[in-house]
């Protein structure tokens, strides 16, 4: 379906070394735009691996990784945001003594353009921008139902709404690709429910690709289009639901023999 | 041969760093605080020494084991009162805590006995060793100096590799949720990290007091900076660490000061100190700790 | 003008409602002391502790900058106040013969010295802010006592000719009518006190704009998402490194500014005066303050500072009592039930407000 456009991303022979183990290895994948792509495989298969390469918090040992065409060896962190990835956490990761609305605000950050100097004597270039930021930002919490709790402080929030606020945190950065790490993990039947929901929505308003990884097999077989399986930092396999499901070596896998 | 009399002469300062460094190490090892008060908890312990020597006129083996007795006391005491009900406060709070309990101490201390100094008499008995036809001469205190400095690390790192006790302690050091759950009593391991490295403090105390006598309230508080930073040089929580950064600490600074300029010392004890840090973040022999994302 | 006029309207927002406070604490401080003043109800010792307060409160707000809003654990902060002391002495006596306006050389000093500081600030930052909590903690230690031992080593002397210096021994050869500025481990002597408390107070209120304007932007919600998550504010496209740089520069120059009009306060000021322990009666006040809480830092060093003095009456056991309250303060603030009783004790003021405004 996808064959004749360039991906979002592209990653060939991806792989790292920890001390002399190797915890991934021979990784590649292609992710196209507007498209809802499941990674999965057992716990400890080195699926977050997959994804601190991606962002670059580990710097991958082997193999290379293209985002929107540009070869992206020498990046940091920072610019991997910058040059339109976003991600959220495994284990929540939210800046717990914040609002919710500064949180959203954060994700913003590269979008304001006054200076400090302005910020400091309140010029009205401040007051325009940020206006504007937090107009966008209520938005932005709108969409992910947490309006009415923009003023509480983030660690306070239910579980859930943790989860939703790093997404949400995360689109604040305009990304065209979204990582996803176990978005539904604690979460009950009728949050996961709503969860893909969302993630379908924002994928098609704001027109992005999402790349997530997930245990619960039935947000993974609802929504998304193609998954790639790893299994002890190796891929196991790579297909749409159906052809995974009918896989015998996933079954194995997940099942044991 | 004038170096290796400045470099034994460090070694000896250096023992006595090393000395005060392992308490800092073993309690920020087990409780992670900064126990700034370390340095006048042995100040505390010169002291009774000195009473213990002087106006009782006890022989030299009962003051000492006296003045750890009394530090021992002290820093369970201490512990118990002042920094065990801040055990779940943010380590900010338990840092000025320890701050005031070291203002108390050097405060009382003045209360007790007057700020004027007193002069320490010296625990080893004067004379020196001469080697090399008399080129080198050592003096009995740095040889005792050394020998005890070692011999403390032995008993120590026997008594954590070998003891119930000691491996209860690493337990701690390592994660306390889960020592908890194989039954250790945590409360109690921290109040034996006091006790030992408050009563090791009091060994630490009579052999620099020996070597520099004059005794005031305030004596701990630039040798509990230095051991403070003996400790991170070597990567604090290690014991080994410890005493590998004292001995450093101790080399050079006799050596700066020998070598370089008796008033910049200390900037270049820093300096180095600095250097090292920005090359290894975790000191020497420190382990290295990354975040899990 | 229409700048001028958003400045002001900033400083009234009804969004930052702790600003308003802190200003209206430190104005209304002010207005009391000087009634006080002029009413002749003030001893000479509570008038000689005037100017000090407020360079501690200066350095204070910095240091809380840093501390508690970016949760970098800085144990150097006297270090900063002595450069820019020393800055402050040697710029107001080179000046002297040229400007005679006391008030105008005392504001270039106290700029030059807020300028040293932070040249320093970003110089040791490069290294150090690579480095993480208790071992960040101590590494500011350490360049706060090397600046101490380097100052104590340093003689600047100033003649016709400009300025002379030299290190370690005291090589000055001042032509006649010059005069030794910094004269290492005797400091500074024979200064000119210009330093006012009006002019002291007017450095607290620059020091709050600063801090809340910065806290409450851009740069400061990135100084708090740095120090609460890390590796978030860096996935969020946050650059780490610049953004702590920013609050410990800050903080840095807060330090120096206050540094210089401590030191012509005083007509001599030896080096040794800032050593560890006034970093730490400084992170004490912050501490107790409440990390992040600028109203509180005031309010903490001003009670911190009169303590000692009120106690003065318990003679040697002041600072013994001094202590107590230390301890006592920390363990009861982190005390669990003392800290449900403060939640609901706030909690019924905030509800009673609301009902108030409820039933207007």
């Amino acid at each position: 379906m996808s064959e004749n456009r360039t991906p979002v991303l592209d990653v060939q022979g991806l792989g790292i070394d920890f001390g002399g183990l190797t915890a991934v290895n021979e990784f590649s994948l292609q992710v196209f735009n507007e498209e809802i792509v499941g990674l999965i495989g057992p716990n400890g298969a080195g699926k977050t691996t997959v994804f601190n390469m991606l962002t670059k918090v580990y710097k991958p040992s082997r193999g290379t990784i293209t985002f929107c065409g540009k070869n992206t060896e020498k990046m940091s962190v920072v610019e991997m945001n910058k040059q339109g990835i976003a991600r959220t956490f495994q284990n929540i990761r939210l800046f717990s003594n914040l609002t919710v609305l500064d949180n959203v605000r954060i994700g913003m950050h590269n979008k304001i353009s006054y200076s400090n100097f302005d910020a400091v004597f309140r010029l009205p270039k401040f007051y325009e921008q940020e206006e504007k930021v937090e107009k966008e930002a209520v938005e932005l919490l709108k969409i992910f139902g947490l309006e009415d709790k923009k003023d509480i402080t983030a660690g306070n929030l239910p579980y859930g709404a943790q989860r939703r606020l790093e997404i949400a945190r995360a689109m604040a950065t305009e990304p065209k690709l979204l990582l996803l790490d176990e978005p539904a993990a604690g979460m009950n039947p009728q949050e996961t429910e709503e969860l893909m929901d969302m993630i379908r929505f924002v994928r098609d308003h704001f027109r992005i690709a999402v790349l997530l990884i997930e245990h619960d097999m039935k947000l993974v077989m609802g929504i998304c289009e193609r998954i790639t399986v790893l299994n002890y930092g190796m891929m196991l396999a790579e297909g749409t639901p159906e052809e995974i499901q009918a896989n015998p070596q996933v079954i194995k896998a997940y099942l044991g023999e | 041969m004038a170096f290796l009399s400045y470099l034994i002469n460090g070694l000896s300062l250096g023992s006595v760093y090393a000395i005060i460094a392992l308490g800092y190490t073993m309690v920020y090892g087990i409780a992670k605080m900064l126990n700034f008060a370390h340095g006048d908890i042995m100040m505390v312990g010169a002291y009774v020494a000195f009473f213990a020597l002087n106006s009782f006129g006890l022989p030299v083996i009962p003051s000492v084991l006296l003045a750890m007795l009394a530090c021992t006391v002290l820093g369970v005491v201490i512990e118990r009162l002042a920094y065990r009900p801040l055990r779940q406060a943010p380590s900010l709070a338990v840092l000025i805590t320890a701050i005031g309990v070291s203002y108390f101490l050097q405060n009382g201390a003045q209360l007790l006995w007057s700020s004027s100094t007193k002069v320490f008499p010296s625990v080893v008995p004067a004379g020196s060793v001469q080697l090399f036809g008399g080129q080198l001469s050592i003096s009995y205190l740095t040889i005792v100096t050394i020998l005890i400095c070692i011999a403390v690390m032995i008993c120590l790192t026997l008594f954590i590799n070998r003891t119930r006790t000691g491996k209860a302690m690493r337990a701690c050091a390592e994660d306390k949720g889960a020592a908890v759950l194989m039954g250790i009593n945590v409360d109690r391991i921290i109040s034996i990290t006091f006790a030992i490295g408050s009563g090791i403090a009091a060994i630490a105390a009579v052999l620099l007091c020996s070597t520099y006598p004059s005794l005031s309230p305030t004596l701990g508080s630039m040798p509990g900076i230095k051991a403070f930073t003996a400790a991170v040089f070597g990567g604090i929580g290690s014991i080994p660490g410890a005493f590998l950064g004292g001995l450093l600490l101790g080399v050079i600074e006799i050596l700066s000061k020998a070598y370089i300029s008796t008033q910049l010392s200390d900037a270049i004890v820093f300096a180095v100190l600095i250097i090292v840090l920005l090359i290894k973040p975790t000191g020497l022999l420190g382990r290295k700790i990354s975040e899990k994302v | 003008m229409k700048k001028i006029k958003s400045f002001f309207r900033a400083l009234f927002d009804r969004k930052v409602r702790s600003r308003t406070i802190s200003f209206l604490i430190v104005i209304l401080g002010y207005i009391v002391v000087e009634i006080l003043l002029k009413s002749g109800n003030l001893s000479s010792m509570f008038q000689s502790l005037l100017v000090p307060v407020t360079c501690y409160m200066v350095a204070a707000l910095g240091l809380n900058l840093n501390v508690g809003v970016s949760g970098e654990l800085n144990l150097g902060q006297a270090g900063f106040m002595s450069l820019g002391a020393f800055m402050g002495v040697c710029v107001s006596g080179a000046l002297a013969p040229v400007v005679s306006n006391t008030l105008l050389r005392l504001l270039l000093a106290i700029v030059c010295g807020a300028l040293i500081a932070s040249v320093f600030g970003f110089l040791i930052g490069v290294p150090v802010l690579k480095l993480q909590g208790d071992y960040l903690a101590i590494v500011t230690l350490a360049f706060g006592e090397i600046i101490k031992s380097l100052i104590n080593n340093l003689y600047i002397g100033f003649d016709a000719n400009g300025f002379q210096f030299s290190f370690v021994e005291n090589k000055l050869k001042l032509a006649p009518g010059g005069k030794a500025l910094i004269n290492g481990p005797m400091g500074a002597t024979g200064t000119q006190r210009i330093a006012t408390f009006t002019v002291g107070i007017i450095l607290v209120l620059a020091a709050l704009i600063v801090i809340y304007n910065i806290m409450y932007s851009r740069s400061g919600r990135a100084i708090q998402a740095c120090r609460d998550n890390r590796i978030a504010a860096e996935s969020v496209g946050i650059h780490v490194a610049n953004t702590k740089m920013l609050a410990f520069v800050i903080s840095a120059a807060l330090a120096g500014a206050a540094g210089a009009l401590y030191g012509l306060n005083y007509s001599t000021l030896v080096p040794a005066k800032f050593d560890f322990n006034l970093s730490i009666l400084i992170l004490v006040y912050v501490v107790l303050g409440g990390l992040g809480n600028m109203t509180g830092t005031i309010i903490s060093t001003i009670i911190l500072v009169l303590l000692p003095e009120l106690l003065r009456g318990l003679q040697d056991y002041r600072m013994l009592i001094y202590a107590i309250v230390l301890i006592l303060m920390m363990i009861l603030s982190n005390n669990a039930k003392v800290r449900e009783f403060a939640e609901s004790m706030k909690q019924k003021l905030t509800s009673r407000k609301r009902e108030e405004a409820a039933n207007e």
